[in-house]
């Protein structure tokens, strides 16, 4: 099989080979070609770059989520809302499936990415090799020698050239696998399912809303005990039997602080 | 003789050393035949391990055509199939 493949190469180089009389033209063709996919690895060196880091800040974003619920969790919790603490737990383990999922493709890309920056290096050096090689052909060129040292070189870069392209092949199907993933976990976030952590201040979520009206409640209950403090001795005693004098001492900033 | 991996570069290896790879390459056809996915996988990474100890990395500004293309050690059991001939990966 290895040689099937080194023969796909080679028949690839010759077809180039072809296309020209002079085997000149060819050097400085192939060369041109060289040139381009050099540029188009580095822009894919780029491109999975971008994607890595697009699914960073999606795991960052969905850690912070996680941490939020877990922290929601404790609070009801502590309200003895088992009911708010299992919703908030639900959710967050919806989120670490979620983050254990992008943190496994987030290494595949990663490993994407460093290959073709080393196949984008190794092409680089050739192609200055050949550039090189291609002068001194060129310069000390005789039709019959020339052939042999062209054919060498060519099948040589071509074969680099193949393995390049599909390097760079691999890496953008697995880039596109990538954001098509970091889209539907986007469009999770926005949609709410996944209660992320960065919405913005004021856009709360459900499990937030109970926990702070259980602590509003808390404040209606205070609020209500410290009016009937407040209601003259013969009624209160009617209403509140036991009495709660010490609230008597500083109605007026409690009641404006519960304004609030 | 000179030896590439896919997606890694190419490599240099004694002709003589690489009948000791015979054997890695026998595993990994009959892996293949059987298609033993696990197999499969433990045979490649065999293989392409022995080819990396054995060989030296050929200076990036040299420019050659190989006499063995190899896999990339991710490479599935069913891309490897398609291009595996009825002599293995390694001729001989």
């Amino acid at each position: 099989m290895g040689r099937r493949l080194a023969l796909i190469f080679k028949a690839k180089a010759n077809k180039v080979l072809d296309k020209h009389e002079d085997p000149r033209e060819t050097l400085d063709y192939s060369y041109e070609k060289q040139l381009e996919l050099l540029t188009k690895v580095r822009r894919g060196v780029a491109d999975v770059a971008t994607s890595r880091k697009r699914i960073e800040i999606q795991m960052q974003q969905l850690q912070g989520s996680a941490d939020k619920l877990q922290a929601q969790a404790q609070q009801a919790v502590g309200a003895g809302r088992d009911d708010l603490a299992r919703e908030a737990l639900t959710r967050r383990a919806a989120v670490n499936q979620q983050l254990a999922d992008l943190q496994t493709q987030h290494a595949q890309l990663q490993a994407e990415e460093e290959k073709l920056t080393n196949a984008s290096q190794r092409l680089q050096a050739k192609v200055d090799a050949f550039r090189t090689r291609k002068e001194t052909i060129k310069a000390t060129y005789t039709a019959a020698e020339a052939q042999t040292k062209i054919g060498e070189a060519m099948s040589g870069i071509s074969e680099e050239m193949g393995d390049v392209g599909m390097a760079m092949q691999r890496a953008e199907d697995k880039t596109q696998q990538m954001q098509a993933r970091a889209s539907a976990v986007d469009e999770l976030i926005a949609s709410g399912a996944l209660d992320d952590a960065s919405t913005p201040l004021g856009g709360r979520d459900d499990i937030q809303r109970e926990l702070d009206s259980i602590g509003a409640g808390n404040d209606v209950e205070l609020e209500l005990a410290k009016l009937k403090g407040e209601l003259p001795a013969g009624q209160q005693t009617q209403a509140l039997p036991g009495g709660n004098q010490t609230q008597e001492a500083t109605p007026q900033p409690a009641a404006e602080e519960n304004k609030k | 003789m000179i030896v590439r991996i896919l997606g890694e570069g190419q490599r240099t290896i004694d002709e003589g050393a690489l009948n000791g790879l015979n054997d890695l390459d026998n595993a990994l056809v009959a892996a293949v035949d059987a298609d033993d996915e696990a197999q499969f996988n433990e045979a490649l990474t065999a293989l392409l391990d022995r080819v990396r100890q054995l060989g030296s990395a050929l200076p990036d500004d040299e420019i050659v055509p190989s006499d063995l293309v190899l896999p990339s050690s991710d490479a599935s059991l069913a891309e490897v199939r398609e291009l595996l001939g009825d002599e293995g990966l390694i001729p001989g």
